[in-house]
């Protein structure tokens, strides 16, 4: 039996107090496989991204998460990401006075056992090779976490520390927005070299743009609080085109 | 006061044997010496003639004790009311000066178990409890020492440096920091004992920090030290005093002054990490004269204790002079941190700078008070202070009393202050990579500090780190 894959089943969500703000989400992403997550504004897509990495605010009302079959649910956020998972923020939060070096290093070695810390020189050779993978320079693994970064340079980070992280599973949560479109290639480089058998990623997106650099092998599309119809990657131009209405209205229609 | 220990009858055979014996730990742990508890004539009187002072330190102190009497405490800053002085020894001989513990069994478990996590050895967490030696530094301190004797550097501890550089003490000591200065400063003055007596001759420059612990007998880490620092004209040193693991005093009050003289074009950098146990009063006056062309850089770490009142300054006094302070301070639950700084513009074309960083936990509370006085005349001078308080929960509290004083027009000041909650975000985000939330906490928190921190030498800014995460424990939930 097949347990590589990241699962969301019926999963219900809410801001603590609130009314649930997701209604039942069923999503599968197999590994090695990267799945687009398309919808409007509001239907849900940033609070399943953050209800996955278990942000506090959230409270979950039911349904579960599994990784490779295991729960998650119970688990606080750093567990979950050395469970496998990784969230991409959309809006990457500044520590000050920590170096992406050291902060990097960190995270690494809270994935090892305490006697099994990684080396110096493969650590700064990984870093160095995921810098040069998204076309930065070096000095940046010295500067300060997203401190006086701009929001490009704040999505990069996002991917810089994906590549040196290796999780299974990554949640892009609209790595696209705010970026030119050079950067936006950069970007899709870097995710596109993540790409494998032992990784899968759910990309989340309003548009069809991102996913001419990062094809994606299914595409999901969420609508109040749920997902509403998924198919192959031409389902992304179709919804480009003709726009979300039509696809609530298929739907509809077809239900 | 019926348990109140009698003085050792052989109290006075003993007057003198302290500094032949002062690298001798074996032989002088069977001696002692305690004065009474309680600040009177008597006990001054006491404390002079054992260290076999000449009059004018015994005039000195009786002059302080008149003056301290006279002051009474000051009626601002935090609660001090749990500071009793009839309760307090004020002169304990060297190996007792840590407190009266001097059974190993005798250091609570809490100092002994931090001991252990900073990882010291036992032969050093003992020094630092006052119950033994430090062999291994002296062996450091000795080869150091002769390098520093080829270059006419004087480093020795201040009681020492009375006796075998009396002009040169005379003539510097309490010139910055007089006992008329606070009360706080005249009841050192009155009962000082230990400390370091550094003086760089002109023009030589000391490479090596040079650190209070290859002193280390316990009088430089007790309760009344008094400091002294000469750089001769175009000297440059940096003085360390690192005492990172809890200093563990069972007397409740430790008032330490600390005097340095940076004249022409010297450069002076003093550097402290203290960490008191819990119970500690810490009272502390520090104070530079910096005269033309000089730079003097105060760095101040203060955790532990449970009140701290400690504002490094800077008299700067000739043209062109420089003062930089930079303070850390971490106040725990039950602790009160009252820190930051004093800058003196008293000469044109000064300038100076204080950052001041403060974290508080718990019921802890963290003040930053600081002076900036511009002195007519004092033209062009220029200041900039930035106060940062950053707070680990909803209980811990903050406050800021910046002031500025300014008479003379052309001044510079710049004044910045933030205040910071932990941030949930941050901490989500930390977590969301894999580290822990009590490592994320700390890690926020180590880059808070970083702008000062990144100033130590490496291996203090390490112990700094280590000592914040134990004293950040239990911050999560």
């Amino acid at each position: 039996m097949s347990e590589n894959r990241l699962e969301i089943r019926n999963l219900h969500a809410r801001i603590a107090g609130g009314a649930d703000i997701l209604k039942g989400v069923d999503l599968i992403v197999p590994a090695g496989e990267v799945h687009a997550l398309m919808g409007q504004n509001g239907s849900g897509k940033s609070t399943l991204a953050k209800v996955m990495a278990g942000d506090p605010s959230y409270e979950i009302t039911d349904g579960d998460i599994l990784v490779d079959g295991e729960s998650v649910l119970e688990m606080e956020p750093d567990e979950r990401a050395r469970a496998g998972l990784y969230l991409a923020f959309q809006y990457p939060v500044e520590v000050p006075g920590v170096s992406i070096a050291n902060f990097l290093r960190l995270a690494i070695n809270a994935r090892r056992d305490e006697d099994d810390e990684i080396g110096v020189m493969e650590f700064y050779e990984k870093l160095q090779n995921a810098v040069k993978e998204l076309d930065w320079d070096d000095s940046i693994i010295e500067r300060n976490l997203h401190e006086g970064f701009s929001g490009g340079e704040k999505k990069r980070s996002e991917i810089l520390q994906l590549l040196v992280l290796e999780p299974k599973y990554a949640i892009l949560d609209e790595t696209d927005s705010g970026l030119d479109v050079d950067a936006l290639k950069t970007v899709s480089q870097g995710v596109n070299a993540a790409r494998g058998e032992n990784f899968g990623a759910l990309v989340i997106t309003h548009y069809q743009r991102l996913l001419n650099h990062i094809v994606p092998d299914k595409v999901h599309v969420m609508s109040e609080g749920r997902v509403i119809t998924t198919g192959e990657k031409e389902l992304a131009m179709e919804l480009d085109q003709k726009g979300y209405d039509w696809i609530k209205d298929t739907v509809a229609a077809g239900a | 006061m019926a348990d109140a220990p009698m003085p050792h009858p052989d109290a006075d055979k003993l007057t003198g044997m302290q500094h032949e014996k002062q690298y001798d730990f074996q032989l002088s742990e069977s001696y002692f010496y305690k004065s009474e508890k309680g600040l009177n004539k008597e006990v001054i009187e006491k404390i002079s003639a054992f260290k076999e002072e000449p009059q004018w330190m015994l005039d000195f102190r009786l002059r302080a004790l008149e003056i301290a009497e006279r002051k009474g405490p000051p009626k601002w800053g935090p609660d001090l009311s749990g500071l009793n002085f009839d309760d307090i020894y004020f002169y304990v001989r060297p190996q007792e000066q840590q407190g009266t513990t001097n059974s190993w069994e005798d250091i609570p478990e809490e100092v002994r178990e931090t001991y252990r996590r900073l990882g010291i050895p036992e032969a050093e967490q003992k020094v630092l409890a006052g119950v033994g030696a430090q062999y291994e530094s002296e062996m450091v301190y000795h080869s150091l020492k002769e390098e520093w004797e080829k270059q006419g550097v004087i480093f020795l501890d201040t009681d020492t440096g009375l006796k075998e550089h009396p002009e040169i003490f005379k003539e510097h000591f309490a010139t910055v920091v007089p006992p008329e200065d606070n009360y706080y400063a005249a009841v050192n003055s009155a009962v000082w004992s230990g400390g370091s007596f550094v003086y760089i001759p002109a023009g030589v420059e000391v490479d090596v920090p040079l650190q209070a612990y290859f002193l280390l007998n316990a009088q430089n880490i007790g309760q009344f030290e008094r400091t002294l620092i000469i750089a001769e004209p175009g000297a440059k040193m940096h003085y360390i005093e690192g005492c990172t693991a809890p200093t563990y005093n069972s007397d409740s009050f430790h008032s330490g002054v600390i005097e340095i003289i940076a004249k022409e074009r010297s450069d002076v950098r003093y550097s402290t990490i203290q960490n008191w146990s819990h119970n500690v009063y810490n009272l502390v006056t520090q104070r530079a004269i910096v005269h033309e062309q000089a730079s003097m850089g105060w760095l101040d770490g203060n955790l532990g204790s449970k009140v701290t009142m400690k504002y490094p300054s800077c008299y700067l006094v000739g043209n062109g002079a420089y003062g930089e302070i930079m303070s850390i301070a971490f106040a725990g639950d039950g602790q009160h941190q009252d820190a930051g700084g004093k800058v003196v513009h008293a000469a044109p074309n000064t300038s100076s700078s204080i950052v001041s960083k403060s974290i508080s936990k718990g019921e802890g509370c963290s003040s930053y008070r600081g002076l900036v006085q511009i002195h007519e005349g004092a033209t062009n001078a220029k200041s900039n202070v930035e106060c940062d308080a950053l707070l680990l929960d909803e209980t811990s509290k903050t406050n800021t009393y910046p002031y500025i004083e300014i008479n003379e027009k052309t001044a510079h000041i710049g004044h910045e202050a933030t205040v910071s909650k932990l941030n949930e975000e941050q901490i989500f985000y930390l977590q969301s990579r894999g580290i822990e939330e009590d490592e994320a906490m700390a890690l926020i928190v180590r880059g808070f500090l970083e702008p000062v921190a990144k100033e130590l030498p490496l291996e203090y800014a390490v112990e700094l780190n280590r000592l914040i995460e134990l004293e950040m424990e239990g911050s999560v939930g």
